[in-house]
């Protein structure tokens, strides 16, 4: 069987230059709670978006006691605008699955599970020849890297296609067999998670990220970014540019330092976040990068002069109706109904009455619905509404 | 369907439930595998499913009918997504959409007469800066013209089988 991986453009990333295993033996040299501490220390966040102190979470999970726990590996990159973990997976599947098993060590888990989406299913066979030659090392398996009691194995189950099984509750349903309808929380995966085992759910990249640490320290990470946003990130960069593909910077770049870069000098707006992120207009392209200011998971979709607004939302919109699980009320009918105000407001024909309404039907869907999924889609829409008022305004009504 | 299908039908969903095991968690997997095999994921497989993990049948249709890569309704031997998403629009998909309507003869959510090849639109895969991009099954072609779509059908056309099912 070939394994097959497709690569993209961009610039050096750090974890080419990351010694594989290196960070591994440094992990399994300290114990539990020093491998967590390095991570806290280290002031590493969530890559997929949402942010959360890594440290935090792991300790939360460490601090259960359970026979069973598990750690998984987010590998369902469904963020419109976002392949950065489809490129990690095809080069550093190693320093992934490095950080798998540091974060095992550290959490007390036995097995490491790769979520991956279906539309990756190409990277199984590449993923689990790495696995396997991991265990042929003794880097997986009985006693990892020799160190008595601790046995820690990882396998790859796919996806069947639903954006929601980003979230990471939906995901672990996903996993047990269910639809992939997000859970209630409290209680938390790391309490409450996997068949009701503790549960860690961490990125592909952060995972990676955690490799790089042990392998290089966490002066060497802090150096990298912000006080708030410590460390490089890679950003997956597409639309209208010269250069797409993946790219690292530290975190706190500004948005025209990235446009430079990438070869997207003369957009007139850049979509942050993908689908669920923020639409910015050109004037505040020296807005950073950051989890103090714009926080996102890399995705950086360019829009050129070129382009309608209102056809961005719409796509977008689109997205959001295929892509509702439909479990709760704001996020099923809040969502067509926002798809419902863009295509009017293309045809020029929206009433002002229908567009208030629908606005703050969507300032609820941000704090009713059940999970990230409706709380994020009405972001593009009410920033694109925000920030292109004057386009929108002046649409004359098709004929 | 006759009974001989039916005997084959247990006997794979039955091998499939030794490998995978009886719980509830082998149930995406199992689904996966059928649809390979059998392109559809029909009312007698949900009940042979159900059976075999000692769920309600309802159960199994819940799943197979949430998920865009297993679905209820018959489809092609081969399945052709085409990415609808910001980047690949940006990038041409509506031209590359227009070739595989007229290529193929069907509409989007259509198999054609022969039963060979189903056209779907698929959400973002992953392929933003290589667009217009699209799957046939699971092999992932980018940067696709309208010109290309009529070896990528022809492909598909004359592929009788699935190489992985």
């Amino acid at each position: 069987m070939s394994a097959r991986t497709i690569d993209s453009q961009g610039n050096a990333l750090t974890y080419a230059t990351i010694e594989p295993d290196v960070g591994l033996k440094a992990a399994l040299a300290m114990s539990r709670a020093d491998i967590i501490d390095t991570v806290s220390e280290s002031g590493l966040k969530g890559r997929g978006g949402a942010g959360f102190p890594t440290g935090m979470k792991w300790n939360f999970c460490a601090a259960e006691k359970a026979d069973l726990k598990y750690i998984i590996c987010n590998a369902d990159e469904g963020e419109p605008g976002t392949f950065k973990d489809r490129v990690i997976l095809s080069r550093y599947a190693d320093l992934v699955f490095e950080g798998m098993t540091i974060g095992g060590r550290a959490i007390g888990a036995t097995l490491g599970i790769v979520y991956l989406r279906a539309e990756y299913t190409y990277l199984r066979p590449h993923l689990n020849e790495v696995i396997k030659k991991r265990r042929e090392r003794g880097l997986l398996g009985r006693s990892v890297m020799g160190v008595d009691g601790f046995d820690f194995d990882i396998i790859v189950a796919m996806g069947a296609g639903a954006y929601v099984c980003g979230e990471e509750t939906a995901l672990i349903e996903s996993l047990e067999g269910f639809r992939g309808e997000p859970r209630n929380r409290p209680p938390f995966p790391a309490v409450a998670g996997l068949l009701n085992n503790p549960t860690v759910v961490n990125n592909v990249e952060t995972l990676a990220s955690v490799a790089a640490i042990f392998a290089r320290g966490t002066e060497w990470f802090r150096a990298f970014g912000t006080d708030k946003s410590t460390g490089y990130k890679l950003f997956s960069v597409s639309g209208d540019c010269q250069k797409p593909g993946v790219y690292e910077f530290p975190w706190g770049i500004t948005i025209a330092d990235l446009l430079k870069e990438v070869g997207g000098e003369g957009a007139k707006a850049v979509q942050i976040g993908g689908a669920s992120g923020v639409c910015v207009p050109a004037r505040d392209f020296a807005r950073r990068l950051a989890f103090e200011d714009i926080p996102t998971g890399g995705s950086v979709m360019v829009i050129g002069p070129q382009r309608d607004i209102l056809h961005v939302a719409e796509n977008f919109l689109e997205f959001f109706v295929e892509e509702s699980c439909g479990q709760c009320t704001p996020c099923r009918l809040g969502n067509p109904q926002m798809l419902k105000a863009v295509r009017l407001l293309e045809e020029g024909a929206c009433p002002p009455r229908f567009l208030a309404d629908v606005k703050a039907l969507a300032e609820t869907m941000t704090v009713a619905s059940k999970c990230g999924l409706g709380q994020t889609s009405p972001s593009a829409f009410l920033s694109i509404l925000e920030g292109f008022e004057d386009e929108i305004r002046d649409r004359a009504p098709s004929a | 369907m006759a009974a001989p299908q039916t005997e084959a039908l247990r006997a794979d969903i039955g091998g499939l439930v030794d490998r995978l095991g009886p719980g509830r968690a082998s149930l995406v997997p199992i689904l996966q595998d059928i649809k390979r095999r059998y392109h559809e994921i029909d009312a007698e497989t949900m009940q042979v499913v159900a059976e075999a993990l000692d769920i309600h049948p309802v159960e199994v249709y819940s799943v197979a009918s949430f998920y865009a890569f297993l679905g209820s309704r018959p489809q092609g031997v081969h399945v052709i997504r085409l990415c609808g998403t910001l980047s690949c629009d940006f990038a041409g998909k509506d031209a590359v959409a227009e070739a595989l309507r007229r290529e193929l003869g069907v509409e989007f959510g259509e198999t054609t007469a022969d039963g060979q090849v189903t056209l779907e639109w698929a959400s973002c895969i992953g392929m933003c800066d290589q667009g217009p991009a699209l799957l046939v099954d699971d092999d992932v072609h980018t940067r696709v013209t309208p010109d290309d779509v009529r070896a990528i059908v022809a492909a598909c056309r004359a592929d009788q089988r699935r190489a992985d099912a």
